[in-house]
């Protein structure tokens, strides 16, 4: 990526190049300072730690919304615990929301610290197969702030995916703060070599959330993540006395599912506005378990169902090319070809 | 330009903060500078939610440009009156679908620039509006009004224990940069079925008022979910003028009104 800033002079390299802050044409820009103090030097040797650790974690999801409040972490811990209920499968969630890390309440785990372990720092288990990692384990009272500009959260960010031992996980969902900045950037920057598999993106029905999730939807094609798809929350509301449906968020523009068509990315599903969702969120307690008649868990289960089918071409396809590069030099070119054609015909 | 007169016109100056995103911060803060403006005051909003820039839509004039003048930017006029004033990075994307992907220093640097550059001229109110979260944009905001004596901070939640979670923190920042509190509101705060008037708690009840009750800080008061709001804040439309009977525009009209007395008191003092 080379960004050129609005106010930038006529040849600048761009933010992201090695030159940044440094070339003649940088003199005099605004910029400059920022540019020259902001540059890493030389290739990170982080990123080929991280790729190890993560490489027994399967597949990794994001959870992104341009937007605040529309979902995220209820998403999040609703797929992962939905994900759980297979006791086969292994999952994680990690939490890289760090000024606002809403996932220890809502995993039922607030109070509860990291501990470190000889292999980095381990997860805390809701259950056995199902592990968490917040920031908001390494607070010690829930009044404390975490004020920090984007250089210390980069950080952290980094120091969570190095050094959190997930072992072996078939999931691994990450939430994300709402906007398209330094989280978000870092955690595509930190996981290019470790494969994300792609982002599930929430948003609420109403235009003033659709404006920024377009936004998020540009930013994943910009920095190349495959989009998952697209959910809507809070899609309508069932009143509990006279049952009626109503449009508390409406969807003046269409709504999600017209947005994700515009915008060619696919469509997930609707989660209406059931009250006890909140209520779970808040007391830590799982949804399924609590209310398993709630047509919300219908919604989240079919959403639940989709994503693997999603995801599996993708991972069969990186399986296929990872053993043929391995065992290219022991074939001729035309039987790698022809294989090679069979593998996607049959994905 | 002279970086003293741009802020220094402005007599007060009111930050809306929230350590949780889609609780509607920018909801609270266009109708309150809205409210004001109908009061006969002379309001501007600075939106410095560069990520997720909310405020132009909300107040209609999405597909505007900024001109600069020999003092500086000059901000948007909704109306002729030029009674209210606005200030987005909206205005500055080529296309209002591209995202603003920028790490922290460069959110800083634009920030700075929205503080010192945009010529507000004779204000009374100069409400800003923040993203969610505890970082760059907010100790931004903070270090630029330095000297320049903000009246302080209206604290925004819904009602659950998962919002409320974050405005403790956000109230941890407040302390620690020395920011007044002016009040919490608790937004979202019951939702009235308009087929059965039955009210139902869609995200809880309580918790705003009491984290106010907590933390001794003033409760400014809860306002009702109201669709018809959504929609005026999808449309561009003065909720607080067009549905000025309802309980959550009385209720905002009242935030508004309760926040112009205690900050003009403020006035007579300095």
């Amino acid at each position: 990526m080379s960004e050129k800033p609005e106010n930038a002079p006529e040849h600048c390299p761009g933010t992201e190049s090695e030159d940044a802050g440094k070339s003649s044409a940088c003199q005099g820009c605004p910029n400059q300072n920022i540019c020259s103090s902001a540059k890493p030097k030389g290739p990170d040797p982080d990123l080929a730690v991280i790729q190890e650790r993560l490489s027994s974690v399967k597949h990794k999801i994001l959870v992104l919304s341009g937007k605040g409040g529309v979902g995220k972490s209820t998403v999040t811990s609703m797929l992962a615990r939905g994900l759980a209920l297979d006791d086969n499968l292994q999952v994680g969630i990690l939490d890289v929301d760090i000024c606002g890390p809403s996932i220890p309440r809502v995993m039922g785990l607030e109070g509860e610290q990291v501990h470190q372990s000889g292999s980095g720092w381990s997860p805390v288990y809701v259950e056995d197969n199902l592990g968490v990692m917040s920031a908001g384990f390494l607070l010690s009272s829930p009044d404390d702030a975490i004020i920090w500009r984007g250089p210390k959260k980069n950080g952290l960010i980094k120091q969570f995916l190095r050094d959190v031992d997930w072992e072996d996980t078939n999931y691994l969902v990450i939430d994300t703060p709402p906007g398209t900045s330094d989280e978000h950037l870092s955690v595509v920057q930190y996981l290019q070599h470790a494969v994300i598999d792609g982002a599930v993106i929430v948003t609420t029905p109403q235009e003033v959330s659709l404006m920024d999730v377009r936004k998020e939807i540009n930013f994943c094609k910009k920095v190349k993540l495959p989009i998952i798809g697209v959910i809507e929350n809070m899609s309508g509301f069932i009143c509990p006395s006279c049952k009626n449906e109503s449009q508390i968020f409406p969807p003046t523009t269409g709504g999600a599912e017209k947005m994700a068509e515009d915008m060619k990315v696919p469509f997930l599903g609707k989660l209406p506005l059931d009250p006890r969702i909140g209520k779970c969120c808040d007391e830590g307690t799982s949804f399924f378990e609590e209310f398993p008649d709630s047509p919300a868990v219908t919604s989240y289960q079919q959403i639940i169902k989709d994503i693997p089918d999603n995801l599996l071409f993708g991972n069969q396809t990186k399986d296929l090319l990872h053993m043929y590069l391995t065992f290219i030099p022991l074939f001729t070119k035309s039987f790698f070809t022809s294989t090679i054609f069979k593998g996607y015909s049959s994905g | 330009m002279d970086l003293d007169n741009n802020l220094k016109s402005v007599k007060h100056k009111i930050v809306i903060l929230s350590g949780k995103g889609g609780v509607g911060k920018s909801t609270v803060a266009t109708q309150i500078a809205l409210s004001l403006k109908q009061q006969g005051l002379k309001v501007g909003v600075l939106d410095v939610d560069l990520c997720g820039p909310s405020i132009p839509r909300m107040l209609n004039v999405e597909d505007k440009d900024i001109h600069q003048s020999s003092q500086g930017w000059v901000p948007v006029y909704p109306d002729p009156s030029q009674t209210l004033a606005v200030m987005s990075i909206a205005f500055l994307l080529n296309k209002k679908d591209d995202p603003v992907v920028w790490r922290g220093p460069k959110k800083n640097a634009m920030i700075k620039q929205f503080l010192s550059d945009v010529v507000w001229g004779d204000l009374d109110y100069l409400i800003i509006d923040t993203p969610p979260g505890t970082s760059d944009e907010h100790i931004t905001v903070v270090e630029g009004l330095q000297g320049y004596n903000p009246d302080g901070v209206v604290l925004v939640t819904t009602p659950q224990a998962v919002a409320v979670g974050d405005v403790r923190r956000e109230l941890t920042f407040c302390r620690k940069t020395k920011l007044p509190v002016l009040g919490v509101v608790e937004n979202m705060s019951g939702f009235v079925c308009p087929h059965c008037a039955e009210c139902s708690n869609v995200f809880s009840k309580g918790g705003g008022e009491a984290l106010a009750r907590e933390f001794n800080i003033p409760f400014l008061g809860c306002v009702p979910l109201d669709p018809q709001l959504s929609e005026c804040l999808e449309n561009g439309q003065s909720f607080v003028e067009a549905f000025s009977s309802s309980p959550s525009a009385q209720i905002l009209n009242k935030i508004a009104e309760t926040l112009h007395q205690r900050t003009a008191m403020n006035g007579s003092i300095s």
